[in-house]
């Protein structure tokens, strides 16, 4: 399996107005890897994900996407890298205006040319695997919280992405779904073989599906620890050692 | 024990603060200035003991008296043994205390000095205008998509955008019409019934409704309604980060949201329009025939004779031009809308204040064009 790297974030500093967020990061993301952005609220990782999924320009820094530094790409060109993109918002951000099948079907007609009828195929096939068959005809407004994530990673897989963003995944949701959640990104990192980057604080989440990740400090303004959670927890910063073991609370799951 | 609070310094060594009574809320807390003063002229060092025995009923009262002498001891290097309080107290405490407030986090409440106010305002104006200039650049590109016959929003939606703009505009343009009819055959009809020119109410209300109050007044019910409606929906979408969502799918917002509520508005807004003229017409001609004793029909003849086609012309390209401005505005404010409920709110606002501003500078901008051109 190939396992170069995909995103290769270098000297990011994230910035809004005068006030820097984030400054300094360099990490990699490999090829089929799931990696999580962890760190305490509002210390910045849902900002470092819409600077990475090209929604605010970075203060300084590149990010780079197969080798191409996204922001110094040209419309057109970003547009094709988007493409490659599935991306999960934190509330799953389903246009209320259309049903899930509508939702799912605007990026299929914007990038492809297939038929109606292979449209609706689509359609089924990806509501079929979040567990949500049959809910083509539903408005966002009618489903649980837990269903309207699992319609954003329907419309986020749409397109079979290179690259899926799950801001939050499993924030708001109950155990039994969150874990459901974990198992279904963890599927869809096999079978499709995609690269996942996912913003979580959700420790069990972290413990079951991140491979590698990186841990972001508020009060430092920049990632304190980098590597799979173990290695993190071995590196012995106090403030990620609380973090992971939810302040010595609970040990790490194997 | 129904004792009110007080406290009683002791000279000791270490000094010690005896606290008696109930120290709540409702019982009236001691002022603790009067407790620095006695503190600092015994140019107090070292520690102070807190006596809580005789202690009865407290509540937060008494926390926020007691951190305050705490910041006060901490500021002045005193050490504070607080072992001899009661448990819950000593526990709240050091929960306060748990986390101290973070250096440079503390918002200042004052407000700025006037001068660094207007330089605010000033970059506040300058980056709205800039805004605004490059957002009408980007309806303009969007329009050559749809002029080109290459519009990327759904059929489904402009129609449905059609239907809320037209059709269910109708009940309060038809109301406001009338209305705006009437009232300009009233105040014409007191004033020209002195001079014996009753006929020429006809007149005033068939070339005020097509020049002026119908386009005007179709346009400020559609800021009002619509308008604010367009700032509303794109502002919550802003919220639900659906707006984001069409961004990363390279899907510009301008194309998928803006363009067909312009293309709605600057349709139905002709159309209510036209409809609003012959509606305040019709207020006019009722209150002709009911206060002047001229009929319906030579109240129309006389409109038909003396209010040419291009009156209505002129209307209805106002109307047009009208339509826009309240769709871009509406659009403009909703896109600008913050990510919190009161924002919407504001855009919302914002929104119909900006559509209706505008409307009325084109509309002048247009009279004078018009004068000029001689229209």
């Amino acid at each position: 399996m190939d396992t170069s790297p995909q995103i290769s974030v270098s000297g990011l500093t994230m910035a809004y107005g005068d006030r820097v967020i984030q400054q300094d990061l360099t990490f990699t993301v490999r090829r089929g890897e799931i990696f999580v952005i962890m760190g305490g609220s509002g210390c910045g990782k849902s900002t470092l994900l819409r600077h990475m999924i090209g929604l605010k320009k970075p203060r300084s820094g590149t990010i780079c996407y197969n080798g191409l530094d996204f922001w110094q790409q040209s419309p057109s060109r970003k547009r094709h890298i988007m493409r490659n993109w599935g991306i999960l918002f934190q509330g799953g951000a389903l246009w209320s205006s259309m049903t899930l099948a509508e939702n799912i079907a605007v990026p299929l007609k914007e990038y492809t040319d297939l038929s109606a009828g292979q449209i609706r195929d689509v359609i089924d096939l990806k509501l079929a695997l979040v567990g949500l068959a049959g809910f083509q005809n539903y408005y966002p407004s009618e489903l649980s919280g837990g269903m309207r994530k699992r319609a954003g990673l329907a419309r986020a897989m749409a397109l079979d992405p290179e690259i899926l963003f799950c801001d939050e995944p499993t924030s708001g949701l109950d155990p039994v779904s969150a874990r459901r959640l974990d198992q279904l990104i963890l599927e869809l990192r096999d079978s499709l073989g995609a690269t996942v980057v996912v913003v979580s604080h959700d420790l069990a989440s972290i413990y079951t599906i991140a491979g590698n990740g990186l841990f972001l400090d508020g009060e430092a303004g920049t990632m304190l620890a980098a590597g799979t959670p173990q290695q993190m927890l071995d590196a012995g910063n106090l403030k990620v050692g609380e973090f992971l073991t939810r302040g010595r609370d609970i040990e790490p799951l194997s | 024990m129904n004792q009110p609070p007080s406290y009683q310094l002791l000279e000791q060594d270490p000094p010690q603060l005896q606290l008696t009574g109930n120290w709540r809320f409702i019982d009236g807390i001691p002022a603790i200035e009067e407790l620095f003063d006695q503190l600092q002229q015994r140019e107090m060092t070292g520690s102070l003991q807190l006596r809580g025995g005789n202690l009865g009923a407290w509540d937060s009262g008494l926390l926020t008296f007691l951190l305050k002498l705490l910041q006060w001891a901490r500021d002045h290097s005193i050490f504070v043994d607080c072992s001899d309080l009661p448990e819950g107290v000593c526990r709240l405490l050091h929960l306060a205390g748990a986390v101290p407030p973070q250096p440079g986090r503390r918002r200042r409440r004052r407000s700025d000095p006037i001068l660094t106010r207007i330089g605010n305002v000033t970059l506040e104006l300058h980056q709205t205008w800039q805004d605004a200039l490059r957002f009408i650049g980007e309806s303009v590109l969007c329009s050559g998509n749809l002029l080109r016959g290459r519009p990327r929003f759904r059929f489904k939606d402009l129609l449905e955008l059609l239907e809320d703009c037209g059709a269910q505009a109708l009940p309060i343009v038809t109301l406001i019409s009338l209305l705006v009819g009437m009232i300009l055959a009233f105040v014409g009809a007191v004033q020209l019934r002195m001079f014996g020119a009753d006929i020429f109410v006809a007149d005033l209300v068939g070339l005020g409704m097509a020049r002026e109050m119908a386009p005007m007044m179709t346009a400020v019910i559609m800021a009002g309604r619509t308008g604010a409606a367009f700032a509303a929906q794109l502002g919550t979408m802003q919220v639900n980060e659906e707006i984001d969502a069409l961004i990363t799918m390279g899907i510009p917002p301008m194309d998928f949201l803006v363009a067909p509520r312009m293309l709605a508005l600057m349709t139905m807004l002709p159309l209510l329009c036209i409809y609003s003229m012959f509606m305040g017409i019709l207020g006019g001609g009722l209150v002709s025939a009911a206060m002047l004793d001229i009929n319906l029909t030579p109240f129309f003849l006389r409109i038909q004779e003396n209010v040419g086609l291009q009156h209505f012309v002129i209307g209805v390209v106002k109307a047009t031009v009208f339509g826009v401005i309240v769709a871009l505005s509406g659009c403009l404010r909703g896109l600008q809308c913050g990510r919190s409920a009161q924002a919407v709110g504001q855009a919302a606002t914002s929104a119909v204040v900006t559509g209706i501003v505008l409307v009325v500078v084109a509309d002048a901008v247009i009279t004078i064009l018009c004068q000029v051109l001689g229209v």
